[in-house]
């Protein structure tokens, strides 16, 4: 790790200049692109989340349904014992932590394809278990009448003060995540990713530092369940599905997987394309079909290389194709 | 009493059709490896084929099912040379190329079906066959079983005792091995996803006057494929077959006494317990690193 002073003038200037146009975006927006703002906002953690899980080379198909977990959590809190947010949202966030916990020792047993299947598998079982239990879970049509809080004479319904809260929310889970990545336990991850036979033989416990992600990136998945259910009001089966996994995996696979804010760009290009194509309706999906299979055709490394290629296409600057690990 | 009888008749037929789509993915996975997460959605192609030709445009059963067969083999060759081909290196890119390919179907399907209700085709062949006074199976259902059982008759014997097949064979245990031997990979690669298209095609064509036939048909039959190809070891043909027959029974059973949605709930869990006790299936050999 560069132990850089990031202080610098320059660094300080730009991250005011950020964070006023992050402040100023929603007072530009109509009301219903200031919803689409909190959930795009929501979704960067999500898909960072989702990252570290990724993180050792292991592709989960579990991290919706993880969100939708704490989406339960939280809406079942709501509403049986009157809960607030700033309650509830630790519970979704353990919840989910909890049920990772748990799955590790199936699914951590697997890699590569039958992770991927098993975790699959895992997931969908979840999922039916809130159909099928239409008493607790309310079925198909899921949870609904869950309220954003009020504090301080702040009324969280309106769209701007509760994006400055998702805003704020995310903000520090994404600090929190990125720290995780560049400590020796984000190293370590990486390690078991690129050379997990080394890495054990020196001693790392592959299986403890995979758990580890999947449980942490739960948890940070959770959260975010348990914040967007607080704003959209209601949280259902099919909203936490396979569907929305591929959305995920789309979002990170576009962006490009091998730098921390790869994910974040792709969420935030594909929601705003997806916005652009809204007129085309029914289209919509086969577009974004069509977009990742040329991302994964032409643009293996994602949106976030596209910088780096333009640089080695000038002949400035190093190749695109670096391994992960020398940025550190 | 009947209703056990009736419900292991229903799970062998239902059992062969799970069959003919589990056994492409098989194929597929095995000599590609890749995992085709739109085979659902060939299976959809197929059934809306029939519902269009068939119910729509008055074309017979038979011939409406040739032609699904043929369109979804095409689909599936399409899918190999411009998607699985160039991404051979990266299993995971094949994957995600194929959800591309699954979001692109579903929309063609909504664009010639409309958005409305689940379609239905009316069976083509009308009566029932009585074996017992209890035991009475519509001829749809006899017809569907025995296409069924010809269809995996005719891949076992094409595996078994053809050039071809031997060579898939050897393309599926050793990709580089079989190359030394003068085996042309991309070819073999082909004939795979053909055959495993068309099987999926043929799938959907029986199923349609059976189902509700709507673009999102696909998810229930990938889901189905995944628990079958676990269970029954991951590179093993007759392993899915059987596997395919014993979780229909168990669905059918589960669905009777329980319903549909614990039905599946519990493929899915003896599909994670199988992955954990014995990941190589119940007819699969364990590969030594």
């Amino acid at each position: 790790m560069n132990k850089k002073n990031i202080l610098t003038v320059q660094n300080v200037v730009w991250a005011a200049i950020l964070l006023a146009a992050l402040l100023a975006t929603p007072h530009f927006l109509k009301f219903y692109h200031q919803d689409l703002l909190i959930y795009l906002t929501i979704n960067v953690l999500v898909v960072c989340s989702y990252r570290l899980v990724t993180l050792t080379g292991e592709w989960s198909l579990i991290h919706a349904v993880m969100m939708g977990v704490g989406a339960y959590t939280a809406s079942l809190l709501f509403i049986h014992f009157g809960l607030d947010m700033w309650f509830t949202l630790p519970f979704a966030g353990g919840a989910a932590a909890l049920i990772a916990a748990l799955l590790c020792f199936p699914l951590l047993r697997m890699t590569q394809f039958y992770f991927l299947i098993g975790s699959f598998a895992a997931g969908e079982a979840i999922r039916l278990t809130w159909i099928e239990f239409v008493g607790v879970f309310g079925g198909t049509g899921g949870l609904r009448g869950v309220e954003a809080p009020i504090l301080w004479g702040i009324d969280f319904i309106d769209p701007i003060p509760y994006y400055y809260l998702s805003l704020f929310i995310v903000s520090v889970c994404l600090f929190i995540l990125y720290r995780i990545e560049n400590s020796r336990v984000g190293l370590t991850l990486h390690a078991i990713h690129w050379k997990a036979p080394l890495a054990e033989s020196v001693g790392v416990n592959a299986w403890r530092y995979r758990a580890l992600a999947f449980i942490v990136g739960s948890f940070f998945v959770g959260l975010a369940g348990g914040l967007k259910v607080h704003y959209l009001g209601s949280v259902s089966p099919n909203q936490m599905g396979i569907g929305f996994m591929v959305f995920i995996l789309i979002w990170v696979i576009v962006g490009g997987y091998n730098k921390f804010y790869g994910p974040i760009i792709g969420v935030i290009v594909l929601t705003v394309f997806d916005e652009s194509i809204r007129t085309f309706e029914v289209l919509r999906p086969a577009i974004y079909g069509a977009v990742l299979i040329l991302s994964v055709l032409f643009l293996p490394l994602g949106l976030e290389s596209i910088p780096g290629r333009l640089r080695s296409w000038f002949g400035v600057g190093s190749t695109p194709h670096e391994p992960p690990l020398t940025d550190q | 009493m009947e209703l056990f009888l009736l419900s292991i008749v229903n799970g062998l037929i239902q059992g062969g059709f799970f069959a003919l789509f589990a056994v492409g993915l098989v194929l597929i996975f095995g000599v590609m490896g890749v995992v085709n997460f739109a085979h659902g959605e060939l299976v959809m192609v197929g059934a809306f084929t029939i519902w269009l030709l068939h119910a729509q445009y008055g074309l017979g059963y038979i011939p409406a099912i040739m032609v699904a067969i043929i369109l979804v083999t095409i689909i599936g060759l399409l899918m190999e040379r411009f998607l699985f081909r160039p991404t051979r290196s990266d299993p995971l890119a094949g994957l995600i190329c194929s959800i591309g390919v699954l979001f692109i179907l579903q929309v063609a399907a909504t664009l010639v079906g409309g958005d409305g209700p689940s379609k239905q085709v009316p069976p083509p062949f009308e009566g029932t066959l009585v074996l017992f006074e209890f035991l009475r199976i519509p001829y749809q259902r006899v017809f569907s079983l025995l296409i069924s059982v010809t269809a995996l008759g005719t891949l076992w014997f094409f595996l078994t005792r053809s050039k071809f097949g031997w060579a898939l064979r050897a393309v599926a245990q050793d990709r580089e091995a079989a190359s030394l031997q003068g085996i042309n990979s991309n070819r073999i690669s082909i004939i795979a996803i053909g055959v495993g298209a068309a099987l999926a095609g043929l799938a959907g064509g029986l199923v349609a006057p059976l189902t509700n036939i709507n673009p999102h048909m696909g998810h229930n039959v990938i889901i189905t494929a995944f628990i079958v190809t676990i269970v029954g070891g991951v590179g093993s043909l007759l392993g899915a077959v059987l596997a395919a027959v014993l979780y229909a029974m168990l669905h059918t059973f589960m669905t009777v006494y329980f319903g549909g949605t614990i039905a599946t709930i519990c493929g899915l869990i003896l599909m994670v317990v199988v992955l954990i006790v014995k990941p190589s299936g119940i007819m699969g050999v364990r590969v030594s690193e």
